[in-house]
């Protein structure tokens, strides 16, 4: 048996609108690992999980779960559990048989039941609220019945569908920690979607960046930050310059009416290419140090930085992230260190 | 803004829907002696004689048997019609909802063509080689048309609670481990109770006061409180009678109107 | 279940719910009077039903108290309407309420009353009573088609109408009616629909020689099978379809407004 609990292997959804949704899909998700689906909204990521969950059936691939295909395995019946994006929670029912309702069908006796559930509320710090109504409560309180929902059935893996979308900011955050937490003590693979970049980088082993259905890169997220497979995942995962350039020769690309030095190789000579800078990497410099020069347009404070943005004289508008405070009206210069520049194959647009 | 303007329907509504709501009120309570208009419990007394006691028991025995055959036809129906897998809804739905805009009368009047003893139904059988069957004027013909008539009465009410039902509520139940007869019996059933309880009391209702039904199809053995009213009124001119019994109708339709209230009331609650 | 299996479950509704109108539609063009014989196609009992003197009438007086109660009803129940909405909470429900009972009431209860009340008036039943007892129960439809209009409309435009200085009943006219009147139409299209399907209230409120097609198809079927029904029906059934298909594009609210008021 691989060591891998959920493979996807060449799957396609195709809509009965004609609408391609996944486009020859391939992953594979290893036991205990955080896995996120990042990617836009209306890539695909709850159709991936919904794939996952038997609710939706592939047009083409398998889907296998430790090594048994499943494709044709209902939903009721996989060992995997999930949080809706919603919630969807039993209206009809009150927080306690909101979470006993997989183990009454599961005819787990009583006593049971009873221990779990309580153990369950403890861990999503809802204990004592047993008897309420699901609709009385926040809507940070109705997530934690989603998730203790779900886990009470101690899945294999968990599917969790922008869990955190509907929270503020201070919630959200805090529930990241709870959640990272309860994946790692309870040891279950997590399946994360979520359309937040910061969130899947702070959370997950490793990513899935999809876009229109197909997969852009799968790696863990400070590969993901720092190289950037293609100019989506680039302009995806924080924000970036993305440039037009042509490839020189190995190590120098022509771009912004500059030949400027890089350490990237392996490109065919004068191939069209993405070149791709991050706004934290570009350094204010003199004028006469400076590898191109630029008016300042305007400035605004982020609390730790200042978001500057510079139009250069062909007409090229950076974005920057400095420390130091620039004037609006002002010219400045900038240079960006060679191992800063990163070049990318253009994505073809079909 | 300007309330004056409704001051014309006040007057209007007074006397056309008050007034005439407490003339029955009045009839019904009150006796003619030769002392005058004296307050009396008689005609509520005439109720329970036996005879028209009977035809009291008849009327709910035949609109509660139409109810829930409406309710065992209808909640298929609206099961099906909201579930995901269904994508022409509208269609059938106006399918549904279209026979309903027909006249009431020409609707029973249909039923009569068929099951009359020259009917199509009777050719058919003499077809196949079986006898006549007296299929009109009995109680039978009476519940088969008050079924047809008010079915979509069942139908729309749960059919518009089931689907705003959420789609991922049936997908986490079936996540959770509940197969369909499970997802229907512990998700659909109690989430869509609502809408079954409106359905049931707007077959119970018109079922339980028609009179056209029963008239036609029924013959006049199968007199239902409708015709007691319709009696009283136009021919043996006892409005006190059929006045009291207009006021047991009215009572019903106040029960059930505060059980449809409780209802919807119990709905929002829990929504906030 | 299967899909086809839950497919063939609603045709077989679906058929118990047209097959007796088609069967009245085929035989109205049969040429016999048995119900069950094809006697060859005939146009013969449209004929007679345009013959009918009785029929006739009783179609002017289905159209005239339609058109004339739900005009009548139409203005008195949106000013009504307009009225109420600036009531305080208390009289607000308690006017709502009591225009709700016609809808909700059992028809019979709302006939028979009606009557009790032009009896006590000294009102001979004829055309005109007949007239009021539809306005009655039209106007409730009025105001609960308008009613909701109100409270989604921006207050603020009755104001601003104030400020420009137009007088009150002035900033009715121009402005709070035409924002509401999407509810007025259908409202107005709903009563008269209502109004000429209404049998069992007409049925207590008419008096001798004025009757509309709902009693005389009722008279006429007490005394049993009569061809000329089945014409009347098809033509009912396709002005029917037509009506409903201009009533339905504005809204299909109206069908469960339909659907109570058939109670
Ligand atoms: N049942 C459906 N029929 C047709 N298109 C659908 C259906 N469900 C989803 N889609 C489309 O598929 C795309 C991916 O949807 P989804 O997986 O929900 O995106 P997201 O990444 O935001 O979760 C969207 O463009 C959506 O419109
Ligand atoms: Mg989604």
């Amino acid at each position: 048996m691989s060591d891998y609990i959920i493979q996807l292997n060449n799957i396609s959804k195709v809509f009965e609108d004609g609408f391609v949704a996944l486009d020859n899909l391939n992953l594979s998700i290893k036991k205990n690992e955080f896995l996120t689906l990042l990617g836009p909204s209306g890539c695909g990521k709850t159709t991936t999980l919904r794939i996952i969950g038997g609710f939706e059936m592939p047009t083409e691939g398998e889907i296998v779960f430790q090594g048994q295909k499943i494709n044709d395995l209902p939903p009721h019946k996989r060992k995997v559990n999930t949080v809706f994006q919603k919630y969807a929670l039993f209206t009809h029912l009150n927080v306690f048989d909101n979470v006993a309702f997989g183990l009454k069908i599961s005819k787990t006796p009583k006593n049971e039941i009873k221990e779990r559930v309580r153990e369950m509320l403890n861990l999503v710090n809802l204990q004592g609220f047993e008897k309420r109504q699901v609709e009385s409560l926040s809507g940070g309180q109705q997530q934690r019945v989603a998730i203790a929902r779900a886990l009470v059935n101690r899945p294999e893996v968990l599917l969790l569908d922008e869990p955190l979308g509907a929270l503020d900011l201070k919630m959200r955050k805090d529930m990241q920690i709870e959640l990272k937490k309860m994946q790692e003590k309870l040891g279950i693979t997590f399946i994360y979607v979520t359309h937040d970049q910061e969130e899947a980088l702070s959370m997950s082993d490793s990513i899935v960046i999809l876009n229109e259905g197909i997969v852009q890169q799968i790696d863990t997220p400070i590969n993901i930050y720092n190289e950037p497979k293609n100019a989506f995942v680039a302009d995806f995962i924080g924000e970036s310059n993305i440039i037009d350039g042509t490839m020189l020769q190995d190590k120098l690309v022509h771009f912004c009416n500059k030949d400027i030095p890089c350490i990237d190789t392996g490109f065919a000579k004068n191939e069209k290419v993405d070149v791709v800078i991050r706004p934290e990497d570009i350094d204010i410099k003199n004028l006469s140090d400076a590898q191109w020069t630029g008016k300042v347009t305007s400035v605004i404070f982020k609390g730790v930085h200042y978001d500057i943005t510079v139009e250069s004289s062909d007409g090229f508008v950076w974005l920057l992230q400095n420390t130091d405070r620039q004037y609006e009206g002002d010219t400045i210069g900038m240079s960006v260190d060679p191992d800063d520049i990163h070049i990318m194959k253009k994505v073809i647009d079909l | 803004m300007r309330r004056w303007l409704s001051y014309p329907y006040l007057v209007w509504m007074i006397m056309f829907i008050t007034v005439p709501l407490l003339l029955i009120v009045f009839y019904a309570f009150t006796k003619q002696t030769d002392g005058g208009i004296v307050f009396s419990l008689d005609h509520f007394r005439q109720i329970l004689d036996p005879l028209y006691l009977k035809v009291f028991l008849r009327s709910f025995k035949i609109a509660f048997i139409s109810m829930l055959i409406c309710l065992l036809i209808g909640y298929p129906v609206a099961l099906f019609l909201s579930s995901k897998d269904f994508s022409q809804k509208s269609t059938y739905l106006m399918l549904i909802v279209i026979p309903m805009w027909m006249n009431f009368l020409l609707r029973t009047y249909a039923w009569l063509t068929l099951l009359e003893n020259n009917g199509i139904f009777n050719k058919l059988l003499e077809f196949l080689g079986f006898g006549k069957v007296q299929f009109l004027y009995s109680e039978g013909a009476v519940i088969l048309g008050t079924v047809y008539n008010f079915l979509p009465f069942m139908i729309l009410p749960i059919y518009s609670v089931m689907v705003k039902i959420d789609e991922s509520v049936i997908s986490a139940a079936q996540d959770l481990g509940a197969n369909s007869f499970q997802v229907l019996l512990k998700v659909m059933i109690p989430l869509s109770l609502p809408g079954v309880i409106s359905g049931i009391t707007m077959v119970f209702m018109p079922a339980v006061s028609t009179f056209v039904i029963s008239r036609l199809l029924g013959g006049g053995q199968f007199a239902l409180i409708g015709n007691i009213i319709e009696q009283q009124f136009l021919l043996t001119g006892n409005w006190g009678f059929g006045s009291a019994l207009s006021f047991v109708l009215m009572v019903l339709v106040i029960i059930s109107m505060f059980f449809m209230n409780a209802n919807e009331r119990n709905g929002k609650e829990s929504m906030l | 279940m299967s899909k086809s299996l839950k497919k063939a479950y609603l045709w077989l509704i679906i058929l118990f719910l047209y097959a007796p109108i088609l069967v009245l539609m085929v035989l109205s063009f049969n040429d016999s009077r048995s119900r069950a014989t094809w006697g060859g196609f005939t146009f013969r009992w449209y004929i007679e039903l345009f013959k009918d003197r009785d029929i006739l009438l009783a179609l002017y007086y289905t159209l005239a108290i339609g058109l004339l109660s739900s005009v009548i009803a139409t203005i008195i129940g949106t000013f009504a309407a307009i009225g109420i909405f600036g009531y305080k909470k208390l009289s607000y429900s308690l006017v709502k309420n009591i225009s709700y009972i016609p809808v909700i009431n059992a028809d019979i209860v709302t006939g028979v009353s009606l009557m009790l009340m032009f009896v006590f008036l000294g009102i001979n039943q004829g055309f005109f009573t007949l007239l009021l007892a539809h306005i009655t129960f039209n106007i409730p439809y009025i105001i609960f088609s308008v009613l909701p209009k109100l409270h989604q409309m921006d207050i603020h435009v009755y104001e601003a109408a104030l400020d420009l200085g137009a007088n009150p009943f002035m900033s009715i006219i121009k402005v709070v009616i035409p924002e509401i009147r999407p509810g007025i139409i259908t409202g107005f299209l709903l009563a008269f629909t209502l109004s000429i399907d209404d049998f069992v209230i007409s049925f207590f409120t008419s008096g001798p020689g004025v009757t509309n097609l709902s009693i005389e198809i009722y008279s006429m079927a007490r005394r049993g099978i009569n061809p000329k029904i089945n014409a009347l029906s098809t033509l009912m059934f396709v002005v029917v379809m037509a009506l409903l298909l201009i009533v339905n594009k504005r809204s299909a609210s109206n069908t469960e407004k339909k659907v109570r008021r058939d109670i």
